[in-house]
């Protein structure tokens, strides 16, 4: 039980979380940098989750089960943009994100 | 009730022939065409004689008037269930007098074309615009609305802008054909105002309801006065000023001695006979109106004619070219017609004048557009159109003497020709109503003899010129329909127009008053004298007269100044103040508008192109900045 | 209570630095290992909330598979040591404050809602439990997103193939491209 820890804690860390996975997204520019801040950012939600769960419903199952499906397509999600990173890389021989802006004007 | 709807295919078989030569005509052969075009023409010739015959002998008479007969009319344009524009046909003394008159002058100058014509490029073309001109002419004629008038006075001012223009690849003939067409445009301009100040007033097209005497229409528009005029007054002096450009009255009469450049067949039928009388015809149609309701501008008529008809037979003593002598001789006559209308009242005796003005367009159609073929026949035997180049031509061309010399005499007014009769009704009109006018009519007579017979005698006569080639006659084709024109020019004098075609529909009895008819045979024979004396030998004498009388013969010569007087009025004072400045604005103001709105959103597009960058960090940035300003708006700001 | 206490700020503290270090590390290589650290210690986050089932798949599919994925994919597209320069410093001080603006946002969020903890009877999560919902056809039964969630994978996985095959030649490198 968690009576000592009140539930704005576990969504302030989240928070903190979250928006350190913002940051590293806009700033870094390697491709797989990037995606490991999704990763982050998919994590902090998932805590969210889980203390709202368990402090708010805590008869029902909803939000370990919305974490579950989380986690499952944060692995199929990861899975498809390594594809893409790889396929990048042999076209323009480079993951610098900076550098892949052909979509433009 | 004798059936008239046959009358419609009398303008329509001419446009047909128009668009079957015009799109067709150069692939047939050109014989075939010609023949084409002349056939339609005599066929509606003869159908025009039917309707007259039928419609002056045999239809019924309602209080002994002529009755004004709608042949076939039909909705062409509604607007309201008030206002609507018909075309149609209308048949009365008038327009059944002129349908003869086209129709007749039309198809000898068709005939006269096939023979004056040949060879040249574009035979099949000339043709086909004969053939518009004629619709458009029969269509003004026959019209049943004052509006469908309007819409066949611009189609045949198009008619003669194309004529006028034939020889297009000559500089002064499309500047000519230009300048007919513009002055005429302006001279609309005042007709179309006059339409819609009339309309507006008698809520009411048509022309038997404007002019009916005993009906609302000339009633109504007595009572609205504007600076003095009623307004009736005013829309019949608009109405005027269109009817004072197509018939080339004074100050709008720039463009018809420039009309010559047009081919000869062209200047016989357009600028002689058929379309330069549109105008008068105009104040005839309106008649009741101008007699009844607008008196003032009855006068402005008469005095505008009087004047024109002064102005243009002075200058046509000085000029050299044939053609233009007949042109200015046209105007002249012309400002006879109006100055008879304008003098005329409504109703029995008082409508003498009308009915000379109409008898003496019959007749001058014969005998002008006879000259003008004549001096197509010389122009076409000798090559030049410069009298000084001319003279003994009698031995060469016999016909075209014989026949030209009668349309002379017939313009002089010596009796029995036709010219006589119509001329002394148009004086005893005159006489009976304004003597000063009749002065002037009567000086213009003597003139119109002396300059007549100057040209006469310095073409057929004069002195012995040696000509390059031998002049032959004209062939058969052009001489035919010289000589049935002079037969025409003949015997239309005994036409007993005062049973036909007058004022109010009603016979009334006219006998020829002895004390106006011996004068002016006079004067006519005395104009003769001096030019047979002047001129039938070589001799010094005009010479030394010009020399006498130099500004005076300058200024006659140079056509008044007229010309310069509107091109300097239109370079150095409309284009400079007026069109230069318009243009100015336009290229400055308005176009740069448009300019600097494209040029503002490419500016602005360059710049704001940099959104899409292709920069996956930058389109985050943006996609979290709006978020977290859509949730502070939203959770904060939204109260 | 105090061990809870104890172990969540603990588990906080690793979290956060972890992260921080994450995305501010040069080097790929330490950044991902960095990540599994703050992996390891979210799924302890989930032990302490009793969600026991949870912390054991976030160990098992992420620290255990994501990971190791970001790692062979850090091999086959450069050089462990590579070091990139450096962002411009426009780009870093306007993500940062982006980043701070929404964090301060949430959390005064947070701290202003009054959130009232029920009072309701905890439910004993267990595996039992678990593979019923999973299962059931019920109103509160997961059954769809399940096998949703298995045609996803199954997609996912047809697509990172279909994507990453060597396929046709047509590799092109080409030249760099200018900047504006």
């Amino acid at each position: 039980m968690n009576s000592g820890i009140p539930i704005q804690y576990f969504l302030i860390l989240a928070t903190l979380m979250f928006f350190t996975g913002v940051y590293g997204f806009l700033t870094r520019r390697n491709l797989i940098t990037i995606l490991m801040s999704v990763e982050l950012i998919l994590n902090s939600v998932n805590i969210n989750f889980l203390a709202f769960n368990r402090y708010l419903y805590p008869h029902k199952l909803e939000g370990m089960f919305f974490s579950l499906f989380i986690i499952a397509v944060a692995a199929a999600e990861a899975a498809v943009a390594i594809a893409i990173i790889i396929n990048i890389y042999r076209r323009f021989a480079t993951i610098n994100v900076e550098e892949v802006n052909e979509m433009k004007f | 009730m004798i059936n008239f709807s046959y009358t419609i295919w009398i303008p329509l078989l001419p446009f047909l022939m128009f668009l079957l030569l015009g799109l067709a005509g150069h692939k047939l052969k050109p014989k075939l065409s010609g023949l084409l075009g002349t056939g339609g023409l005599g066929l509606i010739t003869i159908l025009s004689y039917v309707t007259a015959f039928k419609y002056f002998f045999t239809s019924e008479k309602v209080d002994g008037a002529y009755q004004k007969i709608i042949a076939s009319n039909f909705t062409w344009l509604q607007f309201t269930d008030k206002l609507h524009i018909d075309i149609g046909v209308l048949l009365d003394p008038i327009s059944v007098m002129m349908l003869v008159v086209i129709t007749t002058v039309s198809f000898m100058v068709h005939i006269y074309s096939l023979g004056y014509m040949k060879g040249e490029k574009g035979f099949e073309r000339f043709f086909a615009f004969l053939s518009l001109f004629s619709f458009s002419m029969l269509g003004l004629v026959l019209a049943t609305n004052i509006f469908q008038m309007y819409i066949f006075w611009e189609l045949v001012g198009v008619s003669s802008f194309l004529l006028i223009g034939f020889y297009y690849q000559k500089p002064s003939a499309v500047r000519a054909s230009k300048k007919a067409f513009i002055v005429t445009r302006f001279a609309d301009l005042g007709f179309l105002i006059g339409i819609l100040i009339l309309s507006f007033n008698t809520k009411t097209f048509d022309f038997i309801t404007l002019t009916d005497p005993m009906g609302t229409a000339i009633a109504q528009g007595g009572g609205i006065a504007f600076l003095g005029l009623s307004v009736m007054t005013w829309s019949m002096i608009f109405v005027f000023m269109g009817g004072v450009g197509k018939s080339a009255m004074f100050p709008f009469h720039i463009w018809l001695p420039d009309a010559m450049e047009g081919p000869t067949p062209v200047s016989a039928l357009i600028h002689a006979a058929t379309m330069v009388v549109a105008g008068v015809y105009l104040v005839a149609r309106m008649f009741p109106i101008y007699a009844l309701s607008a008196p003032v501008a009855l006068n402005v008529v008469a005095y505008v004619g009087a004047f024109s008809s002064l102005f243009a037979a002075v200058i046509a003593c000085t000029q050299t070219d044939i053609k233009r002598v007949l042109a200015y001789s046209t105007i002249s006559q012309i400002g006879y017609m109006m100055l008879a209308l304008g003098v005329s009242g409504y109703g029995g005796h008082e409508g003498l004048g009308y009915m000379a003005s109409m008898f003496h367009l019959f007749t001058h159609a014969m005998f002008k557009a006879l000259l003008f073929l004549g001096a197509g026949a010389i122009i076409h035997a000798v090559h030049s159109n410069y009298m000084t180049e001319m003279g003994g031509l009698r031995k060469y061309l016999p016909i075209t003497h014989i026949t030209f010399l009668i349309a002379c005499l017939t313009i002089a007014g010596i009796p029995p020709l036709s010219g006589f009769f119509s001329k002394d009704e148009i004086l005893a009109a005159a006489f009976h109503s304004n003597k000063l006018l009749f002065a002037v009519e009567y000086a213009v007579a003597g003139l119109t003899a002396f300059y007549m017979f100057r040209l006469y005698f310095s073409v057929f006569w004069g002195k012995d010129t040696h000509y390059s080639h031998e002049p032959h006659e004209a062939p058969a084709t052009m001489t035919i329909p010289l000589i049935i024109l002079a037969v025409g020019s003949v015997v239309t004098g005994f036409i007993p127009f005062n049973k036909l075609v007058t004022s109010d529909g009603k016979i009334f009895e006219s006998e020829l008053e002895l004390m106006i008819a011996i004068p002016s045979v006079l004067i006519g024979l005395l104009g003769i004298g001096i030019a047979y004396i002047m001129y039938r030998k070589e001799s010094a004498v005009p010479d030394k007269l010009a020399a006498t009388f130099k500004y005076s013969y300058k200024w006659a010569y140079n056509k008044f100044y007229m010309d310069e007087l509107y091109l300097f009025i239109t370079k150095k004072i409309i284009f400079r103040y007026i069109a230069e400045p318009v243009a100015w604005f336009d290229r400055h103001v308005v176009d740069a508008t448009m300019n600097a709105i494209a040029t503002v959103t490419q500016g602005v597009s360059y710049r704001i192109r940099g959104f899409q960058s292709g920069q996956l960090q930058k389109y985050a940035f943006v996609f979290i900045t709006g978020a977290i300003m859509l949730s502070i708006l939203f959770i904060y700001l939204w109260k | 209570m105090v061990s809870n206490q104890i172990m969540f700020i603990l588990f906080s503290a690793m979290i956060i630095v972890f992260s921080i270090l994450t995305v501010t590390s040069r080097k790929i290589l330490r950044a991902a290992v960095y990540l599994l650290f703050v992996l390891v210690s979210t799924s302890g986050l989930y032990f302490m909330l009793n969600y026991q089932f949870l912390a054991a798949v976030q160990l098992t599919l992420y620290a255990g598979g994501i990971v190791v994925l970001i790692i062979f994919s850090i091999l086959l597209t450069s050089h462990i040591s590579q070091n990139f320069e450096s962002s411009g410093w426009k780009k870093n001080i306007f993500s940062a404050i982006a980043a701070l603006t929404g964090a301060i946002l949430a959390i005064i969020t947070i701290l202003e809602y009054g959130f009232t903890a029920s009072t309701e009877a905890a439910q004993q999560v267990d595996m039992r439990l678990i593979g019923k919902s999973l299962l059931s056809v019920d109103y509160d039964g997961y059954v769809l997103p399940f096998e949703v969630i298995s045609i996803l994978l199954l997609a996912a996985m047809v697509a990172a193939i279909v994507i990453a095959k060597k396929g046709a030649p047509k590799k092109i490198v080409l030249p760099k491209l200018n900047q504006e």
